[in-house]
């Protein structure tokens, strides 16, 4: 009896306790700060970050990369080349506007259409979208495209009031208003973006924050260490050297995963001088000095063995993955035939243009390191990150470190690099087989098609290097071990719904 | 003195539009292109296109150049490309964080470098000498960024005693404002006080061997009255225009020191705009420094009018 009355004291008092409004801040430590606030426009990763906490998208990937629905409820292909979409009912923006079909294809032609949207080549396989209901959308495609549905599960995909986006133009970003789980609150520039919680959002019940504060914090050693002092709760990308220190620390729990991207050499093959060098020149020297590279070595010595070794483009953890196309062990004897066969004496220079950040820069040395016992003579050439980009542009490098933020549809890790003519190919790389092959993974939905392509073009890229993949990032985020919920996505995106902090 | 004045101020000017024309100038030799900056990850090249036609980057130099100084002229310096914030918004939010934290930092080196110098100095050559010379030498030799993280480390995360970072208005809550700015100020402080304690301790030896220093002592003044009275106030002279000087580079050299403590400052706004291109930030911001200490130098020149009357007929 004493029991029962008890539990029944007990569930007076705990009931209005759950229904009470979550009071706390959850914060975020960014490693950069986000550009314009506005999917159209918006470009960065940590954009994307923040996007994760102010816009719903049409879809959404777990972290098992399935892609689900979000925004939509279902959808289906009438034909290869009509895509039907069924809106979730009763969810309303943060302006109070109801999302419905109307602001689903406003959204999707604002990405296609608006000058300087940064989403174009994204949805360009999209020719029109129809209202066919209040709650259903037709999206006519140009030509059967499989990573489409992908697109929408990014940036490409988020939906904003038409109402809020119409009145305010290109200044849309400065107050943007979606339909996430938390509305646009305060930005300042360089320091800090604060989100509240949106009462009206329509899976309100998994939101246990009143706000989430982004805090910018370029220095990494400062980042972990507001990490430690449990001025933050998340870090993301913590730095690899201080991943042992933060493993020890009881109040933190440090996630790695392999992120979608990649870290690799790109080598100019027919551009300007870059083109005319031994690496330019030559299938097999590439080769020699692919061999002459411990990728894991390199990974440990540089990054404290977080990231894992790759030669291709699509991540092991992507279903497009092709097993046959593994990274070879490092061989010097063979290294020096293969340069032997391709006629070329030692020392073979090479001159490899890397980023300013201390981590590139140590790579160069390591593979400058390892790649001088096969003969080769590489100089490091360290330039700003921004030149780099426009010396990639200009065809003028011989050969660089870059990497790719990956993504879920392996279309998005190759076409635009791989495909002749196709705008990040850069080193110009040109093979009719791949071409197709590319192509017609592109048009195909059928998973197992795709598959036997991609192993193709894989193994092709490889032989011909005009790339060598080095390893896949790994993404490293650190949180409070009080923080509970959080599943880290290869996406490296940090979902704040269903995350709680235990007072 | 109103001629040398006028001089002075005549001069304002165009010291002002060559600095407009020269920043402009020599941000088009950096390598890079915005359009690359902002297209993102996949640089389409019709977006690149737009993008040029949208910032005026495909029209001739002059043109975009009265393109800028023409919305100066009306007090509009543009928006930056990157977040779209207008650049004027953007100064009115940093400078008076750099001010505050500069103004801490001038009062903590101040407060550390002059008492030191001036011990130095009365106590020459002795083990009290040779104590301030060798903390005034660490603290010129220890690099800020080194000093910032190992105070992080010991004053937040070990005792829990300041928050390790961030930046707080003095208007919004003073207590926190303090605190939050404190550990940066006093990183900032310590390479300028041990430069004001060399320069007092140099300034002071001088001072302690003119003849009024003899005099005051032979009048049976107290050695106290003599070194405060007499012999600081002569040293100070040179100490307070090397002050001014240190001051000033405050404005824009703590972009370190900002970044190790999170701080949303000047130096930060204009090293990220460098990196990202993003011109109408970098010109605004170069603006906005140059007519400070334009405006600086103009009050010195007003105030050693004022102070020297040999000047007034000149």
């Amino acid at each position: 009896m004493r029991s029962l009355f008890l539990a029944a004291l007990l569930s007076t008092t705990a009931l209005p306790a759950l229904a009470e409004e979550p009071t706390q801040t959850l914060r975020i430590a960014l490693a950069e700060d986000a550009d314009i606030l506005d999917p159209t426009l918006a470009r960065t990763f940590v954009g994307r970050i923040v996007f994760a906490g102010l816009c719903d998208k049409l879809f959404d990937i777990t972290e098992k990369l399935e892609i689900v629905p979000q925004l939509v409820t279902s959808y289906e292909y009438t034909d290869p080349k009509t895509l039907i979409l069924h809106i979730r009912d009763g969810v309303i923006f943060h302006d109070g506007e109801k999302l419905d079909a109307a602001a689903v294809k406003y959204s999707l032609e604002r990405h296609a259409s608006m000058a300087g949207s940064t989403r174009k080549a994204e949805l360009s396989a999209m020719d029109h979208v129809e209202v066919v209901g209040p709650l259903t959308v037709k999206v006519v495609l140009k030509t059967p495209s499989a990573p489409f549905i992908a697109q929408l599960a990014d940036r490409a995909g988020m939906i904003v009031s038409p109402k809020a986006a119409e009145a305010a133009g290109k200044d849309f970003g400065l107050r943007p208003v979606c339909a996430g789980p938390f509305k646009f609150a305060e930005r300042v520039a360089q320091d800090h973006i604060t989100l509240e919680r949106f009462p009206g959002y329509w899976d309100a019940a998994n939101v246990h924050f009143a706000r989430v504060t982004y805090q910018i914090m370029v220095n990494s050693a400062a980042k972990f260490a507001n990490l430690q002092a449990g001025a933050v709760d998340i870090a993301e990308r913590l730095a690899a050297t201080d991943v042992p220190a933060a493993k020890a620390n009881a109040k933190i729990k440090v996630n790695i995963i392999p992120s979608l991207g990649y870290q690799a050499m790109n080598f100019n093959i027919s551009r300007k001088d870059g083109g005319k060098s031994a690496t330019g020149q030559s299938a097999l020297v590439r080769k020699a000095l692919e061999l002459s590279i411990d990728r894991q070595a390199l990974i440990d010595v540089v990054y404290n063995g977080v990231h894992t070794p790759v030669a291709q483009g699509i991540p092991a953890s992507s279903p497009f993955y092709s097993p046959d196309t593994k990274p070879p062990a490092r061989d010097i004897a063979k290294a020096k035939q293969l340069l032997a066969q391709a006629g070329v004496t030692a020392p073979v220079p090479v001159n490899l243009t890397v980023s300013t950040n201390p981590d590139q820069l140590q790579s160069g040395e390591v593979i400058q390191s390892m790649a001088a016992e096969a003969g080769f003579d590489v100089k490091v050439r360290a330039t700003e990150f921004t030149a780099l980009l426009a010396s990639e542009d200009t065809g003028d490098f011989q050969a660089e470190l870059v990497g790719w933020s990956g993504r879920v549809d392996p279309d998005g890790d190759v076409y635009s690099f791989l495909h002749s003519g196709a705008p990040l190919n850069n080193w110009q790389y040109s093979d009719k087989d791949v071409d197709t092959w590319l192509d017609a993974a592109r048009a195909t939905t059928v998973d197992a098609e795709r598959r036997a392509l991609y192993a193709k073009v894989s193994a092709k890229v490889h032989a011909d290097m005009p790339v060598m993949y080095l390893y896949t990032t790994a993404w490293v985020t650190a949180v409070s071990s009080k923080l509970s919920g959080f599943q880290p996505v290869a996406d490296g995106i940090i979902r704040v719904k269903g995350l709680a902090l235990a007072k | 003195m109103s001629s040398h004045l006028g001089a002075r101020i005549a001069q304002v000017l165009p010291t002002l539009l060559l600095v407009s024309i020269l920043v402009f100038c020599l941000q088009q030799l950096m390598p890079g292109d915005p359009a690359l900056v902002l297209a993102g990850e996949e640089r389409d090249p019709a977006v690149l296109a737009q993008i040029r036609t949208e910032l005026w980057l495909d029209r001739p130099l002059p043109i975009q150049y009265l393109h800028w100084i023409g919305g100066v002229v009306q007090g509009d310096l543009g928006f930056s490309w990157r977040i779209r914030q207008p650049v004027v918004s953007l100064v009115a939010t940093k400078l008076p964080v750099t001010m505050q934290l500069g103004f801490m930092a001038f009062v903590i080196a101040v407060c550390i470098g002059v008492p030191m110098g001036i011990l130095s100095a009365v106590k020459r050559n002795t083990k009290w000498d040779y104590l301030a010379n060798s903390i005034g030498l660490a603290g010129l030799s220890t690099p800020n960024f080194w000093l910032g993280i190992m105070l992080i480390l010991l004053i937040s995360v070990k005792l829990g005693w300041l928050p390790p970072s961030g930046y707080v208005p003095l208007s919004e809550d003073w207590r926190l404002s303090l605190s939050t700015t404190i550990m940066p100020a006093f990183v900032l402080g310590n390479a300028i006080a041990a430069v004001l304690m060399r320069h007092t301790r140099s300034a002071m030896l001088t001072a302690l061997d003119q003849d009024y220093i003899r005099t005051a002592r032979a009048k049976g003044l107290s050695e106290r009255v003599v070194i405060l009275r007499h012999a600081l106030r002569n040293a100070l002279v040179p100490v307070v225009t090397l002050g001014a000087l240190e001051l000033g580079t405050l404005l824009s050299g703590a972009v370190l020191t900002e970044q190790v403590f999170s701080v949303p400052g000047f130096g930060k706004l204009i090293v990220d705009a460098v990196f990202n291109r993003d011109y109408p930030v970098v010109q605004g911001v170069v603006l906005v420094t140059a007519t400070v200490y334009v405006m600086l130098n103009l009050l010195a020149d007003i105030l050693y009018v004022v102070i020297n009357p040999r000047l007034r007929g000149a």
